[in-house]
């Protein structure tokens, strides 16, 4: 943006750009400290917490406490440690992931590709369903899934899931399927190729970065939630996000901070990796669901 | 020409479950939703029509004035200071700095975490017994106080603090994007005319940013509208009520308290504040003829 000549050439500049530097990492600092806390705190005894400061190293280190959050911690009524929620979280959250990306990708290609008249309002109705505020579907949803009979079971929970992540998954197979030349879809429709045949053959091959895209976006969003798990999870369904709200604020006696911080980590540990493994495609998901929503 | 109909009719087949599943969970719901408010619902549903009954008691409940007030002041303090801090952010980003794709990471990853996590890891920065008092108590600054989060008057700004936190980087990705896409030959021609930087950023480049100002603020108030978890986390509602919001009165009057009626009012208007919101940006968004 700025040109070459006006950088760091005199003194008054350099300041400038030194001041620029301090500002950026002190920032940084600001965005890194809760998670340091978080971190170090989880690594101390006890009364080290109690009594020391919570931005200073651990004097004593130990990995007690993220046994103890792990497996025999207090979580509600029941010592069993956060485990089994990680695992009702995993259920809940690959087949929802998939089933609402596979719709998404499908949705979209129709959209696009196979124009209708009064697609544009399907699609509005599709889009808008993005932003409602859930709590609107808390009450009737409660209901719904009491008459299927699968209230308080994950797949309980992935059929809400998928539903509520369907507007996002389509908008985002939409918007990246629209750039795709509408040409090549007509010319293998006159070779003879069928609306199966043309998505699996010719979209699908191109579609690695907005499957990705969307599959961060999804997995993100639903390892996240909290409102749908505490309304709708039992004890085989509760999500992580659910337990550790249950670890933290449950616990009568003595309140054991770095088994709550190790608990944190462990929820927040798979969306971390999954950010710091393909953080590029988590900012371009985010931004296909901002900018373009 | 029988095979053709069968493909004529595909493409509609494919759309239908999720349209059907749509139609069903959220406009299907809202109408139920809406139709519950209207009833003398209390543990649960029941079909007693009151008419606006529900609508009269909510805003006649100091808690309900209470949870939009404090919307109020959550939803315009994060809208703005995630705005200006984005921004501010982004410009500083923007300068040809040295380990940008170290720093950028730095400033988002929060948008990764759960609400839950944020709130848990800043209720304990925040507890005046082992957090930040406690950590300069310790350095020498025994005077220091900060526990605004025990406190009525003040625990909603903490809940501001934490989500701002959380948010403000993702608002810096999308302006750092925005100003990304400027045309480099605008910036050229002004440089050329011996318009300095502060006057480039403040006449030619902000100003082109007025579309992203608008999608971060639809993206922010209607995360704030929807906020729940983190309040949840954070601080319970309390102390008191201080830092109950719509979300979080809605939900405790429809599942602890047995109001369920006056729950699916207070949800109505929640909808209501997001589609007033949503539905203009999205109606200029989609217009017909504009370019996406």
């Amino acid at each position: 943006m700025s040109d070459e000549k006006m950088v760091g050439t005199t003194t008054g500049n350099r300041l400038l750009r030194a001041l620029l530097y301090t500002v950026l990492v002190l920032f940084a600092v600001y965005y890194l400290l809760p998670l340091y806390v978080m971190v170090v705190n989880s690594v101390k005894p006890l009364d080290e917490i109690r009594q020391g400061n919570m931005l200073s190293l651990p004097a004593l280190f130990t990995l007690e406490p993220w046994a103890k959050a792990w497996s025999s911690a207090q979580v509600g009524v029941q010592p069993t440690g956060l485990k089994p929620y990680f695992f009702n979280s995993i259920l809940m959250v690959v087949p929802a992931v998939a089933i609402s990306t596979v719709l998404g990708a499908l949705n979209g290609y129709v959209l696009t590709k196979w124009r209708f008249r009064g697609d544009d309002v399907v699609f509005g109705l599709i889009l808008l369903s993005c932003f409602i505020p859930f709590q609107i579907a808390l009450i009737p949803a409660a209901r719904i899934l009491g008459f299927l009979g699968i209230a308080g079971t994950t797949t309980g929970l992935v059929l809400i899931h998928v539903v509520y992540g369907l507007g996002f998954t389509t908008l985002f197979f939409r918007n990246y399927y629209a750039a795709f030349p509408t040409e090549l879809v007509r010319a293998a429709q006159i070779d003879g190729a069928g609306f199966f045949q043309i998505f699996r053959r010719i979209l699908l091959p191109s579609s690695s970065p907005i499957i990705v895209v969307t599959v961060i976006w999804q997995f993100t969003n639903i390892w996240n939630d909290f409102l749908f798990g505490v309304s709708f999870g039992d004890f085989d369904s509760l999500p992580m996000t659910v337990a550790l709200n249950n670890l933290v604020s449950s616990s009568g006696g003595v309140k054991e901070y770095n088994v709550h911080f190790a608990g944190a980590i462990l929820a927040a540990l798979p969306t971390l990796i999954v950010y710091i493994v393909s953080g590029r495609y988590f900012v371009r998901g985010l931004m296909a669901g901002a900018v373009k929503g | 020409m029988n095979r053709n109909r069968l493909q004529d009719l595909i493409p509609r087949l494919v759309l239908s479950p999720s349209m059907a599943l749509i139609l069903i969970f959220v406009y299907a719901f809202i109408l139920y939703t809406f139709y519950l408010s209207m009833t003398d619902s209390r543990m649960l549903p029941s079909y007693g029509f009151v008419g606006f009954d529900n609508y009269e008691k909510l805003w006649n409940l100091r808690h309900w004035w209470r949870a939009l007030t404090n919307l109020a002041i959550f939803g315009s303090l994060y809208i703005v200071v995630c705005s200006v801090l984005g921004l501010f952010l982004a410009i500083l980003l923007d300068q040809k700095i040295r380990g940008e794709g170290f720093l950028r990471p730095i400033y988002l990853y929060p948008m990764a975490l759960s609400f839950i996590v944020t709130g848990t890891a800043w209720k304990w920065f925040l507890d005046p017994g082992i957090g930040l008092e406690n950590t300069m108590h310790q350095w020498g600054w025994t005077s220091f106080a900060f526990a605004w989060i025990k406190d009525r008057n003040l625990a909603i700004y903490t809940v501001v603090i934490a989500a701002i936190w959380q948010s403000s980087g993702f608002v810096m990705a999308m302006f750092l994007a925005g100003l990304r896409g400027v045309d480099s030959e605008i910036i050229k021609a002004a440089q050329m005319d011996g318009a300095s930087n502060v006057t480039i950023y403040r006449r030619i480049i902000i100003p082109m940013m007025r579309p992203v100002f608008l999608s971060a603020f639809v993206v922010l108030a209607h995360l704030a509208i929807k906020s729940y978890d983190l309040v949840i986390a954070l601080t319970g509602g309390g102390p008191g009520q201080a830092t109950e919001l719509p979300a979080t009165f809605m939900y405790s009057y429809t599942f602890t308290r047995n109001q369920m009626g006056i729950g699916a009012s207070s949800a109505i208007i929640m909808l209501v504040m997001i589609f007033s919101i949503i539905i203009p940006y999205l109606y200029s968004e989609l217009r017909p003829g504009r370019q996406r």
